[in-house]
C-alpha cells in the first residue's frame, strides 16, 4: 500500500520536475532560448533525473534489505532460549515467523513468543514502509529542489542527462551477465552443500535414485539414495525419441518448404508450424498424457507388447512433435541462405531438385543444420512439463521405450514442489541435478554456436 | 553442297544422340532418377503433413474433450425458505426437503441420501448468497436453480455408460431414475458455465473457475513486461548502437544468447534460490513469478529488439547526426521510433512465452492451491498453465473437461497475441 502510493508519488514528482526545471529554464533567459546551452526539455529532464533517481535508488536498496534486517531485530529481541539453536531450527523459526506474520496457520501449536515475534514483525514492517514513504518523499523534494535551483543558462544539461541515460543503458545491459552470474551462484552454492553430504562420484555414477529421506532416523530405507544415471539414461532416451522424430520430419518439411513449396502454399505452412511452435509445453503435456500414452498403449497391447501407461515413447514422440518447428525453422532459415547460383550450378549440369538439393544444399548448409540440432537437443534435454506429466517419476534404468523412465528436469520439479525444508539432501539434490543440467546445455549451445561461426561457408 | 553435309552431320548428331541418350539403359536411369526426385518431394510433402496433421490431432483431441465444459448442468427447485432454518444457516436441509418435494416416489431412507449427492456441496452458499441479495423472500417459496453435482453434469452430458452393471457405474439405479425424472419435468438443464469464469480453484469440479488463474497471469505478466521491456530495449540500444567492439561487449552478447537456450526450469531454480532464498520474499505471489518471467524473456526481447534496431538504415542516422544531433537525440528521436514496430512484435512473442511457461513456476510454489481471486502483486495466486497442470492431474471426468477447457481459453489468449504480432509486422512492415 505504502509503497504503491510512494512511487504514485515519485512519478508525479517528477512530473513537477520536468515542468519546473523546463520553465526555469526558459524564464532565466527570459524567453529567448537561443541563449541556453541546451533546449529546455533537457533542463527538464534534468530537474526530473535529480527528483526520480535519488529516491529510486534508496527505494529499492531499502525494499532488497527490508526483510533481512526486520527480520535480524525481531531475532535480536526474541528469548536467547529460542535462537540458539543450530542453524535449521533457526530457519524453521524464521519460517514460522513469516508465517504467522501473514496470517498463515503453521500448523503446530507455537510459543507465544513466536506469535509475539510475528506481531513485532509486522509492526516492524509497518514502521519500515511508513518511514520509507516519509524519507523516500523528502529525498524527492530534495532533489527536485537541489536540480531546480541549479538550472542556469549556462548548465551542459543535455550532456549531464546524457551521460546519466549512457550510464543506466550499460547497467541494463549488465542484467544478462548478472542473470548468469545469479544462475551459476544459485546452482553452484546449494550444489555444494548437497555435494557434503553425497559424494559427487555417488552422484554421477550410481545407477539408484529414490531420493526420498525418512522423516524419523529409524524408518525403513531412511537413507536416501541419489545415484543419477537412471535419470541421465532416461533424459537420454526420451531425447534420442524426440529427435528420431523432430530431425527427419522437422529437416523434410524445411527442405519442402525452401525449395518446393510455391509462395502461396509457404505463406500457409509457415504459420502452422509457428502455431506449433506457440502451444505451452503443458498443453504438449496433456495431450501426451490423456490422448498419446493410451494409443501408445492400445497399439502396443494389440501387437502384444506389455507397455507401460506411462511409457517413454509417447512423451518422447509429442516432445518430437513440439521440438519439429524449432527445426524447421532454424533449418529453413540455413536453406535459404544457400545462394542461388549453386543450385543453377547444379542444374545446369543437368542434376534433378532432389538431387541438387542433397548433393549441393545440404552439404552447403551442413553447419547450420548441425547447429540447429544440437540445439534442439538442448531444448529436448530442458524440457520438463511433458514428461512430468506423461512419463512418470519412477527412476528406471532401462532403455526400452515402453517403459516408464523419468528424466532430470522432473525429478528437479518434483523434488521442489511442494514444502520441504531447504537443506535436507533430498531438496538440495535438484539443485546438483540443475547444475548438471545447466552444464550440458550451456555445452551443447557453445559448441552450436561455435560450429556456426568456423564452419560456415562463406560465398559470397 | 554445305547444306548437305550440314544436314547430314545434324542427322548423324542425331543418330548419335538416339543411340546414346535414347537407349534403354539411359531411359531407365533416368525414370529412376524423376523417379527419386517424386519420392524426394513426396517425403518432404509427408513431413508437413505429418507436422500438420498433429497440430489437427492436438487441438481436435483437445476441443472435442472439452467443449462440453462450457455448459454446466442446473437443478431448478421450489425452496420454501423458512424463516427459523434461514436464521440458523441450514441451508442444506432446506434444499434437500425441496429435492425430496421434486421426487415424491422415492421415500426411503438409504434412497433419499443417495438423492443428496445430486446437489454440488456448493449450492448451500449459491441459496445464501441469494437470500442475502433479496432479503425480502425469507418465508415464501421461491424458483431457484444451483449448481448439480458433477458426476450428474457428465452423465447429463454423456460420459457415463447407463447399460453397464449397477456395481461398476458411477451412479446407481437410484441416481439414475431421479436424473431422468427430473429432466423429463425439466428441472435439470444444461446451461452455460459461468462459473468457470467467475470463480477460483476448487476441489469440486462443478465449482471451479479459471478466474482466479487468469488474474493471476495477468499480474505476473504486467510484472514480467514492466521490468523486461525497459531493460531490455535498453539493453539493446546499447549494445546496437553505443557499444564499443571489445572482450566485455562480446561477453555479454555471448552471454543473452546463452541465456536464450537456457532450460525454463533453471529460472525457476534462480528464482527460488535468490528471491526466495536470499531475499524472503513469499511464495507463490505473481511478483516472484513476475521476476522470473521478466530474467527469462530478457534475452528474447533484447536480441529481437537488436534485430529490429538493426533494420533501420545508416543513413537515418547519419542524416540525424549531420543536422546536429548527439548520438541519443539520434537513437530517442530517429532509430528507436522507426524500429519501435519491430521491438514490439519481439515483445509480444516474448510475453506470449512468457504467459504459456509452467515449469519455473512449479519451483517458486505457484503450484499452491488458491481458491481466492488474487487482489495484488504479494497475493498468494496461480496463472493459467499452472492452472492446467493441477487440473490434468485430478482424476474426475469433470477436470479432464475443465483442463481442456482451460487449454482452449489459455491457446485463445496466445492466439490472440501471436496474431496481433503478425498483424503488426505486416502493418509496419517496411523496406528501405
Amino acid at each position: 500500500m505504502q509503497l504503491t502510493v510512494l512511487v504514485l508519488i515519485l512519478a508525479l514528482l517528477t512530473v513537477i520536475g520536468f515542468q519546473a526545471g523546463r520553465s526555469r529554464a526558459a524564464a532565466s533567459v527570459g524567453g529567448r532560448i537561443a541563449e541556453l546551452h541546451s533546449v529546455p526539455s533537457y533542463h527538464g529532464f534534468y530537474v526530473a533525473l535529480w527528483a526520480g533517481l535519488p529516491a529510486l535508488l534508496l527505494f529499492v536498496l531499502w525494499t532488497a534489505s527490508e526483510g533481512w534486517l526486520v527480520m535480524q531485530m525481531v531475532l535480536a529481541s526474541l528469548p536467547d532460549r529460542l535462537t540458539t539453536g543450530d542453524t535449521q531450527s533457526l530457519s524453521l523459526l524464521k519460517a514460522d515467523i513469516l508465517n504467522l506474520a501473514h496470517g498463515i496457520s503453521t500448523g503446530h501449536d507455537s510459543d507465544p513468543a513466536v506469535h509475539a515475534a510475528a506481531a513485532h514483525y509486522n509492526s516492524l514492517h509497518a514502521i519500515a514502509d511508513w518511514s520509507l514513504l516519509a524519507i523516500g518523499t523528502c529525498l524527492a523534494v530534495a532533489g527536485l529542489a537541489y536540480g531546480r535551483q541549479r538550472i542556469v543558462p549556462s548548465l551542459r544539461a543535455r550532456n549531464q542527462v546524457e551521460r546519466v541515460v549512457s550510464i543506466l543503458l550499460v547497467l541494463c545491459s549488465l542484467v544478462a551477465i548478472l542473470t548468469t552470474v545469479g544462475i551459476v551462484m544459485s546452482l553452484l552454492f546449494e550444489a555444494l552443500r548437497f555435494f557434503t553430504v553425497v559424494s559427487p562420484l555417488d552422484f554421477l555414477l550410481g545407477t539408484h535414485w529414490s531420493p526420498q529421506m525418512a522423516m524419523r532416523a529409524d524408518q525403513v530405507g531412511s537413507s536416501g539414495s541419489f545415484g543419477a544415471i537412471p535419470l541421465f539414461t532416461g533424459t537420454l532416451l526420451i531425447t534420442v525419441i524426440a529427435m528420431v522424430v523432430a530431425v527427419p520430419v522437422g529437416l523434410m518439411a524445411a527442405v519442402y518448404m525452401s525449395e518446393y513449396a510455391n509462395p502461396r502454399v509457404r505463406s500457409w505452412l509457415k504459420p502452422i508450424l509457428e502455431i506449433l511452435a506457440g502451444i505451452p509445453t503443458v498443453v504438449y503435456g496433456f495431450f501426451a498424457a490423456l490422448t498419446m500414452a493410451p494409443f501408445v498403449r492400445s497399439v502396443g497391447q494389440s501387437l502384444g507388447l506389455g507397455v507401460s501407461s506411462e511409457s517413454a515413447l509417447a512423451a518422447g514422440v509429442v516432445m518430437g512433435v513440439m521440438i519439429i518447428p524449432f527445426v524447421s525453422s532454424l533449418s529453413d532459415d540455413v536453406i535459404n541462405a544457400v545462394p542461388q547460383s549453386l543450385r543453377d550450378g547444379s542444374y545446369g549440369l543437368g542434376a534433378t531438385k532432389s538431387e541438387t538439393i542433397r548433393q549441393v544444399v545440404m552439404p552447403a548448409a551442413l553447419p547450420g543444420i548441425v547447429a540447429a540440432i544440437m540445439l534442439a537437443v538442448s531444448r529436448a534435454i530442458g524440457e520438463t512439463m511433458i514428461v512430468t506429466m506423461a512419463s512418470g517419476l519412477t527412476a528406471n534404468l532401462t532403455a526400452n521405450p515402453l517403459e516408464a523412465v523419468t528424466t532430470v528436469t522432473t525429478q528437479i520439479a518434483t523434488l521442489l514442489v511442494g514444502d520441504q525444508e531447504f537443506d535436507s539432501p533430498k531438496t538440495l539434490s535438484a539443485f546438483g541435478l540443475g547444475l548438471v543440467l545447466f552444464a550440458v546445455t550451456l555445452c551443447l549451445n557453445v559448441v552450436a554456436l561455435r560450429v556456426v561461426q568456423k564452419y560456415r561457408e562463406k560465398y559470397d | 553442297m554445305t547444306d548437305l553435309v550440314q544436314q547430314d552431320t545434324r542427322a548423324m548428331s542425331v543418330a548419335v544422340s538416339k543411340s546414346r541418350y535414347q537407349s534403354e539403359e539411359f531411359t531407365r536411369r533416368l525414370k529412376a532418377r524423376y523417379a527419386a526426385e517424386r519420392r524426394f518431394k513426396m517425403a518432404g510433402i509427408a513431413a508437413v503433413g505429418i507436422a500438420s496433421l498433429m497440430l489437427v490431432i492436438l487441438l481436435g483431441s483437445i476441443v472435442t474433450k472439452g467443449y462440453t465444459a462450457f455448459w454446466q448442468t442446473q437443478l431448478r427447485l421450489e425452496v420454501t425458505l423458512d424463516k427459523a432454518q434461514v436464521e440458523e444457516r441450514n441451508f442444506m436441509p432446506l434444499l434437500r426437503q425441496a429435492l425430496y418435494a421434486q421426487l415424491p416416489d422415492v421415500a426411503d431412507r438409504s434412497s433419499r441420501r443417495q438423492l443428496n449427492d445430486l446437489l454440488s456441496s456448493g449450492a448451500p452458499y449459491e441459496l445464501e448468497a441469494f437470500v442475502a441479495r433479496n432479503p425480502a423472500v425469507v418465508g415464501t417459496t421461491q424458483t431457484i436453480w444451483v449448481r448439480a453435482d458433477d458426476e450428474v453434469d457428465q452423465f447429463m452430458k454423456g460420459y457415463f455408460r447407463r447399460d453397464v452393471p449397477e456395481a461398476e457405474r458411477r451412479l446407481s439405479d437410484v441416481k439414475i431414475a431421479a436424473i431422468d425424472a427430473l429432466t423429463a419435468k425439466g428441472s435439470l438443464v444444461q446451461s452455460f458455465n459461468t462459473t468457470l469464469f467467475s470463480a477460483g480453484d476448487s476441489r469440486e469440479a462443478e465449482q471451479a473457475g479459471i478466474w482466479g488463474a487468469i488474474v493471476g497471469s495477468l499480474l505476473m505478466l504486467s510484472v514480467t513486461m514492466i521490468l523486461s521491456v525497459p531493460i531490455g530495449v535498453a539493453a539493446a540500444v546499447y549494445l546496437e548502437e553505443f557499444a564499443p567492439k571489445n572482450k566485455w561487449t562480446d561477453l555479454i552478447e555471448v552471454n543473452i544468447n546463452n541465456l536464450a537456450a537456457v532450460p525454463s526450469i533453471i529460472f525457476g531454480l534462480l528464482g527460488l534460490a535468490v528471491f526466495l532464498g536470499f531475499f524472503g520474499m513469499t511464495r507463490s505471489a505473481p511478483v516472484v513469478g513476475g521476476l522470473v518471467m521478466a530474467l527469462m524473456t530478457l534475452p528474447v526481447i533484447i536480441i529481437s529488439a537488436r534485430v529490429a534496431l538493426k533494420s533501420v538504415p545508416p543513413s537515418i542516422r547519419e542524416a540525424a547526426l549531420g543536422i546536429g544531433a548527439s548520438p541519443l537525440q539520434t537513437v530517442t528521436h530517429h532509430v528507436l521510433p522507426l524500429a519501435l514496430p519491430g521491438i514490439l512484435t519481439g515483445t509480444i512473442i516474448g510475453m506470449a512465452r512468457a504467459l504459456g511457461e509452467t515449469a519455473p513456476l512449479l519451483m517458486i510454489g505457484m503450484v499452491a492451491f488458491i481458491v481466492d481471486i488474487p487482489h495484488g502483486w504479494t497475493d498468494s495466486a496461480t496463472v493459467l498453465p499452472v492452472q492446467i497442470y493441477m487440473w490434468a492431474d485430478s482424476p474426475e471426468r469433470a477436470f479432464t473437461e475443465r483442463t481442456s477447457a482451460a487449454i482452449m481459453i489459455l491457446l485463445g489468449f496466445l492466439i490472440l497475441m501471436n496474431g496481433l504480432a503478425v498483424y503488426l509486422r505486416k502493418k509496419f512492415e517496411r523496406r528501405w
